[in-house]
């Protein structure tokens, strides 16, 4: 993105501090993350942003600014960043392309409920509307996937505007907001006041639940003989992993989480079932279609969950706990929603719950989990995906923090990694954004900067291409980061499918002769690159590259093309109808 | 799938969703007005009917002015659809921050107006009857030329749908509606 905007507009900061201090647009800017707490900025120079990047240099400001090489990395970049320490993701790009470039980021955030502000440049008023050089209506494009936007059109609603997107995207269910910059507004004085407080009158956060709700949910706990726990990721980004735990373990219920609410239960728990949905476990889907109730806590009822709805948990009545009311019986009819902060309603239920007789329920889980249990071809002394995980989890004895991609990788991911902690998997599960892992893992590493729990990345060898990239940003920040390329050579997870559904015809997901030497793109991008396909080289790799802490290890694993996930519900089916092996 | 098939709880989901419990039963969909206070800024107006698209909701009328707050807008939606699509089009419309108040009105708490310019050519054979029909439908003459004249009608949809009707067979030259408006009513009198 080159420099080449026409400014006019004289810049005010000439005429030399008078009575009370004005500075430009661009230095409230500046002052106002640094006021807002922002930690860590990523972001892209380009014309309409250029003096917002010269205050960056003149007044040195506490946060540190990340040069992405591509803007998606770059709000990719932020949704690890905000995933991983539950602070909000910041990401500042310049107009026209730096803007569009951040529109799939921006997407999945929406669909992910992550917090991120995104700061776009853009042409200065005058010349809004005339089709000017990198001119974008980026509002309107993003209009749909945005929590809020805003431009700003008056230097003196800056700060404001700044106080009142951070408020948005972090409270509620979080989500992204962008705030769109013209580039006269950055160059335009005023004095700089940032806001101690936002209000907005259209805007309220939910706290508390209603009373009367929580004793009808209560009520309806203590009549289920076959009570379940179904858990999102707002039980994450509500902080509540600790009041879920309390509460499954208070009352012995059972507890499946979604993709994004691994981690919000210890998964080494007896009353985990791990993952439910297309490719969860068999029991915890078995558990779906026989309980009489569905605890939902931070779960919206997504499609890749339920399979074919009208089939979906049969016998159960549903409690909903979710803090976004158009979620309440949107897919799945709530009979009893309460609608608040998970955290807040986990703990006016604390104390109001009994202790539950579910003996008999917790038995007939423990049958289904004996009858098919999670498992993998190990007998033919290939090199599987899941092996590796497997692996990954005893180095890291399941203390680290895993981001993925999306695909089989993902899926053997969240299936083998035994997650215990909030915060420990990162993905992106709503929008499904192959290129999402590496720049994430950049992200979290940033956030995760004097922390002691490694940051693994894990990627297939066709998304891990889509945003490679990134590497060269980790290696200048001397991230060490662990990145597991699982290269089949293939698009692996279309490929299962065109295997199961589409007659063998594998269309165009044969990456072989397009796919690089990944060790030497390590090395290119001035990391280190390991390779082996050798299962019994494994624990060595992995202590090799745990050895390595001032760079990022690119680890290749070569793994079978014919490797499949299961177990599987195909889509549009039945829940109940799993494919739990190869046929 | 019939209804011997369904379980019970499956039942209270479809009645609840206001969906058919046998394939071969229509839809239950009621036409809704739901009135929205919004913020009067730039881009407010475009994120509600956006969101009608992007969700695919239906909306048959959409009308937006001014209240007396010149901050605030007040915009008049008339949709169609089911429980639970209804109740996603309030819950959404809620959940943007643009969106101050949002209410369905139900259609004997409310009284809803629109307004409608009909351009008619007239001869001296029909003038009298067309000035019938208007005087019934106290509509007024708002321009005249020697062989057109404008009416100006208001009243419910229904009215004005009537009146168009009665208009039609004298060809009508241009039709403007305003789409719906509609206030809650307050009951001083109770029930």
């Amino acid at each position: 993105m080159s420099t080449a905007t026409g400014m006019k507009a004289v810049p005010a900061f000439q005429k030399n501090g008078k009575a009370k201090k004005k500075m430009s647009g661009a230095e409230i800017f500046v002052r106002a993350l640094d006021a807002e707490g922002v930690e860590v900025v990523f972001g892209h120079p380009g014309g309409a942003v250029i003096k917002i990047y010269d205050e960056i240099a003149r007044v040195q400001p506490k946060f540190t600014h990340v040069l992405v090489r591509h803007e998606q990395g770059g709000t990719h970049a932020a949704e690890g960043y905000a995933k991983a320490t539950g602070g909000v993701g910041t990401v500042l790009v310049t107009s026209g392309p730096g803007a569009t470039n951040c529109v799939t980021g921006i997407a999945d955030a929406f669909m992910d409920s992550v917090p991120i502000v995104v700061f776009t440049g853009q042409v200065p008023t005058a010349l809004i509307g005339n089709d000017a050089f990198q001119e974008t209506d980026i509002i309107g494009v993003t209009r749909s996937i945005t929590k809020h936007s805003f431009q700003v059109r008056r230097v003196e609603d800056l700060a404001p505007t700044i106080k009142a997107a951070y408020h948005i995207a972090r409270t509620g269910r979080p989500g992204p907001v962008l705030v769109d910059l013209p580039k006269d507004i950055l160059f335009a004085e005023a004095e700089f006041n940032y806001p101690k407080e936002v209000s907005l009158r259209g805007y309220t956060v939910p706290t508390t639940g209603d009373p009367a709700k929580v004793e009808r949910a209560v009520r309806m706990i203590n009549e289920a003989k076959k009570p379940l726990l179904y858990v999102g990721g707002g039980v994450i980004n509500a902080d509540a992993a600790e009041q879920l735990t309390a509460f499954a373990r208070k009352t012995h219920i059972p507890v499946t989480t979604t993709l994004h609410g691994l981690g919000a239960f210890p998964e080494d728990d007896p009353l985990s079932l791990g993952m439910l949905g297309m490719h969860g476990t068999w029991y915890a889907n078995q558990a779906v279609q026989h309980c009489d109730l569905i605890l939902a806590a931070g779960a919206r009822f997504d499609d890749r969950v339920t399979g074919k709805l009208n089939a979906w948990a049969p016998h159960a009545q549903v409690v909903h706990i979710e803090i976004d009311h158009s979620c309440v019986s949107k897919n799945v009819y709530a009979d009893c929603a309460i609608v608040g902060d998970v955290r807040c309603v986990l703990e006016q239920l604390l104390p109001l719950v009994e202790e539950q007789e579910t003996a008999d329920w917790l038995a007939q889980i423990d049958r289904w989990k004996a009858e098919c249990p999670l498992r993998f071809e190990t007998a033919d002394g290939l090199l599987r995906p899941q092996f590796v995980i497997q692996r990954l989890g005893a180095k890291t004895n399941g203390e680290a923090v895993v981001l993925t991609d999306v695909g089989q990788h993902q899926m053997w991911a969240a299936q083998y990694f035994r997650f215990t902690r909030p915060r420990s998997h990162i993905t992106s599960g709503g929008l499904g954004t192959m290129g999402f892992c590496l720049p994430a893992a950049v992200g979290a590493a940033m956030g995760m900067r004097g922390s002691d729990l490694p940051v693994i990345s894990i990627s297939g060898d066709g998304g891990f291409v889509m945003n490679a990239q990134e590497l060269g940003v980790a290696a200048k920040h001397r991230l060490p980061i662990k990145v597991a390329v699982m290269n089949n050579n293939f698009l692996g997870m279309v490929r299962q499918w065109q295997e199961l559904f589409h007659e063998n015809r594998f269309s165009h997901t044969d990456l072989t002769d397009t796919n690089p030497d990944f060790v030497k793109l390590a090395e290119a991008f001035h990391c280190v690159g390991l390779r082996t396909n050798d299962p019994n080289e494994v624990d060595a790799l992995l202590e090799e590259a745990w050895r390595v802490t001032d760079r990022p290890v690119l680890m290749e694993f070569q793994v079978p093309q014919e490797e499949m996930v299961f177990p599987m519900v195909p889509a549009g089916a039945a829940t109940g109808d799993m494919i739990t092996q190869r046929y | 799938m019939s209804t011997d098939t369904l379980t019970p709880q499956q039942i209270v989901r479809r009645k609840a969703a206001g969906e058919p419990l046998h394939p071969d039963e229509p839809e239950s969909t009621r036409r809704h007005v739901i009135t929205v206070l919004l913020e009067n800024s730039v881009g407010a107006l475009n994120r509600v009917t956006n969101l009608f698209s992007a969700r695919s909701f239906n909306l048959e009328s959409v009308s937006v002015g001014e209240t007396d707050d010149a901050t605030i807008s007040r915009m008049t939606l008339v949709t169609r659809g089911n429980h639970r699509m209804l109740a996603q089009v309030v819950r959404q419309l809620n959940r943007l921050v643009d969106t101050i108040l949002v209410e369905d009105l139900p259609p004997e708490e409310s009284v809803e107006r629109e307004l409608c310019l009909l351009k008619v050519p007239y001869t001296s054979a029909n003038r009298a009857e067309l000035m019938d029909v208007a005087e019934v439908f106290r509509a007024k003459v708002v321009d005249i030329t020697p062989d057109t004249m404008t009416f100006e009608a208001t009243g419910p949809a229904k009215k004005i749908n009537a009146f168009i009707g009665l208009m039609r067979p004298h060809g009508i030259a241009e039709v403007a509606r305003s789409g719906r408006v509609a206030l809650r009513r307050t009951l001083a009198y109770g029930d």
